[in-house]
């Protein structure tokens, strides 16, 4: 009896959280069929949001995917002073707002402050534009390939890459060949989860791009903002590519989970 | 090629791992590094191959000065208690691994490979992957991974640590039986003294961070510089003030000169060996007799008897005194 009300609590919690809205999306979505939600999607406002998304999510999840590799390998593999700080750090973008993140960029980068002052003399705009985007998206989806990767490197020890020296493999010898490959699942992962989370990321976005509609806007913002202006039809078709492409990082990390399993 | 080690000293932190350590492995030995755990013995191994730095101390492989040498270029083959298997990649890419990054070609590599799976037995398994080998088969895959680069030494960290006791004692057997067969000059680190005493042709005696002693298998265990090496290398009892082999030690019925009074405490029959447990004012002794020692006397839990050293051949036995240590 515990057992099937345990089951039935965490279905109706799910079922009211989650499936029911989702799928309200769904359903709404493709109300009148297809041919409105194409008529929406291909909206030129709707097309430029898609592709800031994907660049800056793109941007963001390259130069993620570079330093969480880099970081994981310096925490796990090296003993230095400040260690523990770093580590603390890493997860600071757990805890932090985004709209917090969000204003923290502009104090540092917007035109008023004297960094970003001296950077718009020399022509290059941070806030309201594209390079402040990425930085509040990398910001946000941080410590994502970081804690995927690090359990793993502790896991899988020293010894392998010790092997390989002795065997004369310098370091990115060592790095490509034997360690790359056994990280290879757990680095998946953590790209997975910092694509979809920065294809997702509103808040820090909203502060820091400006909502310039067929400039900075986003994907996100997109959906916001159809849905302030009473275009509930372009606002569910815009939801429904989100969504869609979540279902698909869900359905990509489900295949993933299991191979990481196996090696 | 030779190894020589002169004034090594590391630390961990507070620890002092190896305390002013000199080594001469000479060229073509098998040399085992013995030595209980936390003894050192690894570090000088890994100081060897350049897995670690040394605080201060050189260094020298076949002549030359290696200290500050990066593993990659000391051309050391060095095997793992735990294999260090490359888990992704087949047996044959794993043994490969070596020639691969020396860029040596394709058909040169195949030949070599091949040549060194047979010799370790594992011809058949070289498309498997690590994990589908039992572990003296992993063990052995590693062995012909660090020998295919030609090592000009090779060093082996416990190499039988982690395997059963049956595999353990065939592995031992081969390593002797490739050394034999290779010739290059080995280290293995060990803290089995039997391991040692059957495979290798000198042992080095680590503790403390300090060398006990080096010799060949039968110079420590017939001369050992002191009662640690002693003990670590074989049985001993105690009689009076002495450490003694208890196979150097017989009982008799009658007393003499060398004898002192003893009282028997136990009779194991453990087949052909008899193990005696008496009391000697208070102290405990064991000897070790044979079944026919032990048929000629009347041995019985409480019986009386005289416990002194062999007496066929005395001058074969070296009793130090205890505390005679360095």
């Amino acid at each position: 009896m515990a057992k099937w009300g345990l089951r039935l609590a965490a279905l109706a919690y799910l079922l009211f959280l989650l499936v029911l809205p989702v799928g309200l999306v769904f359903w709404r979505t493709f109300q009148h069929g297809l041919s409105p939600v194409w008529h929406q999607l291909t909206e030129p406002d709707a097309l430029h949001a898609f592709q800031v998304t994907l660049k800056v999510a793109i941007l963001a999840v390259i130069l993620n995917t570079v330093f969480g590799v880099l970081v994981a390998v310096l925490v796990v593999r090296h003993e230095f002073p400040g260690k523990r700080l770093l580590n603390a750090f890493i997860d600071l973008p757990l805890a932090v707002s985004p709209v917090v993140v969000g204003l923290a960029l502009i104090l540092v980068y917007g035109k008023f402050s004297s960094f970003g002052g001296w950077l718009a003399d020399r022509g290059i705009q941070v806030i309201f534009s594209l390079p402040g985007m990425v930085m509040a998206t990398i910001f946000v989806s941080l410590p994502l390939v970081v804690r995927e990767v690090a359990p793993v490197l502790e896991e899988i020890g020293i010894e392998q890459e010790q092997a390989a020296w002795t065997l004369g493999a310098g370091p990115v010898q060592t790095f490509r060949r034997v360690t790359l490959p056994a990280i290879r699942w757990a680095l998946a992962y953590g790209v997975v989860l910092t694509l979809a989370r920065s294809l997702g990321e509103f808040g820090a976005i909203a502060v820091v791009s400006g909502r310039f509609v067929g400039k900075t806007q986003t994907l996100t913002l997109y959906v916001e903002q159809q849905f302030q202006n009473f275009n509930v039809a372009g606002a569910y078709a815009a939801s429904f590519v989100l969504a869609f492409i979540a279902v698909v990082i869900l359905v990509v990390m489900n295949v993933l989970r299991p191979k990481e399993e196996e090696a | 090629m030779a190894i020589t080690a002169r004034n090594v000293t590391k630390r961990f932190g507070d620890f002092v791992a190896l305390e002013d350590v000199s080594v001469d492995v000479p060229s073509g030995s098998l040399t085992a590094l013995l030595g209980p755990s936390g003894g050192g013995k690894s570090t000088l191994l890994r100081i060897i191959a350049g897995l670690e730095q040394p605080d201060s101390g050189v260094v020298e492989i076949a002549g030359t000065d290696a200290t500050r040498l990066p593993p990659q270029s000391r051309n050391v083959g060095f095997v793992f208690q735990h294999y260090a298997a490359f888990k992704h990649m087949s047996v044959y890419r794993n043994v490969a691994f070596g020639l691969e990054i020396r860029k040596r070609p394709k058909d040169e590599i195949k030949r070599k490979v091949d040549e060194l799976l047979e010799l370790v037995h594992l011809e058949q398994f070289a498309h498997r992957r690590p994990a589908q080998l039992s572990g003296g088969q992993r063990q052995r895959m590693a062995l012909a991974r660090a020998l295919a680069v030609e090592p000009q030494v090779l060093l082996l960290d416990e190499p039988f640590g982690a395997l059963d006791a049956q595999v353990r004692k065939e592995l031992r057997k081969w390593l002797r039986r490739l050394h034999d067969e290779v010739h290059v000059t080995t280290v293995f680190v060990t803290h089995d003294q039997e391991e040692a005493m059957e495979v290798a042709d000198s042992i080095v005696v680590i503790a403390g961070g300090r060398i006990e002693q080096t010799g060949s298998p039968s110079e420590l265990y017939e001369q050992p510089a002191n009662d640690f090496v002693m003990s670590f290398l074989g049985p001993v009892t105690q009689l009076g003030d002495r450490l003694v082999r208890p196979h150097d030690l017989e009982l008799h019925e009658e007393p003499d000169a060398t004898t002192v009074e003893a009282t028997v405490v136990r009779v194991l029959r453990l087949g052909f060996e008899v193990r005696v447990e008496a009391v000697v004012d208070g102290v405990d002794v064991w000897v070790q007799l044979t079944r026919e020692q032990v048929d000629g006397l009347n041995l019985a839990p409480g019986s009386v008897v005289h416990v002194g050293p062999v007496r066929r051949t005395p001058e074969r036995t070296v009793v130090p005194a205890i505390n005679a240590g360095p």
